[in-house]
């Protein structure tokens, strides 16, 4: 900081000046920076547990207790309500002849294909009703409408336009995904703060520039929420589209076990089927999409310490 | 010490310039309807120069800021600066999605700066607003003064010669806000910079200026200038700062008295 001295007389005692407000200057912010700085804490591992992972299980224990309750005092006849442990035999059945996998498999490679793909048409779809207004005028309303048609409702005209295949199965996941991950993009771009945008726009962030570093970034919440719909419809919609449309050709998923279940009028298959359907349902929003959301709203300071 | 004096527009249009506004009028509102926010604007900003605009709420100020920075157009008159302006906002406005070093990063991406020369570059500018520590930290893990302070590397980041700053301070608690004035001072001095610099606060206004400008409202109109020929480092607290604030707070007074005449 002294390293000023070789300049004209007059102006050494300025420098000088300059140089202890300088470090008085920067002792202050440090002072400043170190009272306002908050601590972010992160709760411990045993309290979250005990907040968060025991009421499911107590809940879950709850329900299973009833049922074995219920079924030991027959109050409902044993066709209509199998016993937990009757339930608990054909998923060893299943394991045993290795077919548990399978079941679980075709299904799940169908959701996931139909969903990414759903995901691939969605996003683009999405970006365009929200960034053109034209396109947002022609199909926006018509758009969040189809969101509230159960997909179920395209099964038949599926079957009749594609055949009883694969195809007609991502027909429908994708008449049912598409909407609501474009639905869920318009709403995040929608909740962009204007200030982001001004902001983006003096750092030279416009057209396709703007969209990439400022609009889709600022809208990532929004997204991740219509994605985790999207998945939610593409998992039921293909669940209808198999307890309706079977085919030997088409391999044994869930829907086409529940639907086994029935024409056998074997309760505890139909069971062991929901219980899949709802496990594996279960399953991807807890391990994909309940931690990325985190992720994304804790990067931002969003979520609160609950 | 305080000399006020009203300026000659004409000793200032010297050949170069880091802004010129030339009567710049805008008005909003659909056909017919028309509201005259800005009347007949004419203000330049010399290389190097620390001008602030002063005045109450609904003089346009903002609005003014806006044109320069070229978010919005005028309605009438030209605005020429050197190149694409950096502003600053009175909300902090970085992504929160981006840690503060990455905030300025992008910033410097979007200016074509080479990815290999960004980290260090980002680092430096850290260090020159004193947060050498915050480059992984992200945006609402800092203090207010920090943010704003991580915004004015992110300004400086666009290595413009022209830097707006929209009442930045304005959301900050007083004693942060004294010590961003001198820190602005300071960048002020080494960088050379030319600072337009919207305020409603008068002291704010005198602290920081070289010149300051107030604007009449409704619609805004160039009502006087001062020069504050006080020496930097000034104290917002200094007796001169005071007498210089006092008078241009009557003037103030005088215009917006004149709205609850009519």
């Amino acid at each position: 900081m002294a390293s000023t001295e070789t300049s004209t007389g007059t102006s050494a005692p300025k420098d000088q000046d300059d140089a202890a407000g300088l470090t008085g200057l920067a002792g202050l912010e440090a002072g400043l920076d170190a009272l306002e700085t908050s601590v972010d804490q992160r709760t411990p591992r045993g309290e979250t547990i005990r907040k968060k992972v025991l009421p499911p299980v107590f809940a879950i224990a709850l329900v299973l207790v009833i049922w074995q309750a219920l079924t030991w005092a027959q109050i409902i006849d044993p066709y209509k309500l199998p016993s937990p442990s009757a339930v608990w035999f054909e998923v060893r059945q299943a394991w045993l002849q290795g077919t548990l996998f399978d079941y679980i498999w075709t299904s799940l490679w169908r959701g996931v294909s139909g969903f990414l793909l759903a995901l691939v048409i969605g996003t683009p779809l999405g970006l365009l009703v929200a960034r053109v207004r034209f396109v947002r005028a022609a199909i926006g309303p018509i758009l969040s409408g189809l969101q509230s048609l159960p997909s179920v409702a395209w099964v038949p005209p599926a079957v009749l336009w594609l055949g009883l295949n694969d195809s007609m199965m991502y027909a429908v996941i994708l008449l049912g995904a598409v909407p609501s991950i474009a639905n869920g993009l318009v709403a995040g771009v929608d909740q962009v703060p204007p200030l982001f945008l001004r902001a983006g726009r003096t750092l030279g962030a416009t057209g396709a520039r703007g969209t990439w570093h400022i609009v889709m970034p600022a809208a990532l919440p929004g997204y991740l929420a219509g994605l985790k719909q999207g998945w939610a419809f593409s998992w039921r919609s293909l669940m209808a589209a198999e307890i309706i449309a079977s085919s030997p050709e088409l391999g044994i998923g869930l829907g086409q076990l529940l639907d086994n279940g029935r024409t056998n009028s074997s309760m505890s298959m139909v069971f062991l089927a929901i219980f899949l359907i709802l496990i594996v349902g279960i399953a991807i929003d807890l391990l994909v999409f309940s931690p990325l959301e985190r992720r994304v709203l804790r990067s931002r300071g969003l979520l609160g310490r609950s | 010490m305080a000399t006020s004096t009203l300026t000659k527009a004409e000793d200032r249009t010297a050949v170069s310039h880091a802004a010129r506004i030339q009567h710049v009028s805008k008005s909003f509102g659909r056909p017919g309807a028309q509201q005259l926010v800005l009347d007949d604007i004419s203000l330049d900003v010399a290389p190097g120069e620390f001008v602030t605009l002063l005045g109450a709420s609904g003089c346009g100020k903002s609005t003014l800021l806006n044109l320069v920075a070229g978010l919005d157009a005028p309605t009438a008159g030209s605005i020429e600066t050197s190149g694409r302006p950096a502003l600053m906002f009175q909300e902090h406005a970085l992504f929160p999605w981006l840690t503060a070093g990455k905030n300025i990063e992008l910033a410097l991406r979007l200016r074509g700066v080479p990815k290999s020369e960004r980290r260090d570059e980002a680092e430096r500018l850290l260090g020159l607003v004193r947060l050498g520590g915050a480059y992984g930290k992200r945006v609402h893990e800092l203090s207010g003064g920090m943010r704003q302070r991580v915004a004015l590397a992110r300004a400086l980041a666009q290595d413009s010669q022209l830097l707006l700053m929209d009442e930045p301070f304005a959301a900050l608690d007083a004693i942060t806000r004294d010590v961003l004035h001198d820190e602005l001072t300071q960048l002020w001095h080494e960088t050379g910079l030319s600072v337009l610099f919207v305020t409603h606060n008068v002291r704010e206004a005198v602290r920081l200026a070289q010149r300051v400008v107030l604007l009449s409202s409704r619609p805004g109109r160039i009502a006087r200038e001062w020069t504050v020929d006080i020496p930097q480092p000034r104290r917002i607290e200094d007796s001169a700062v005071a007498e210089l604030s006092l008078e241009i707070t009557e003037q103030l007074r005088g215009e917006i008295r004149r709205h609850g005449q009519h």
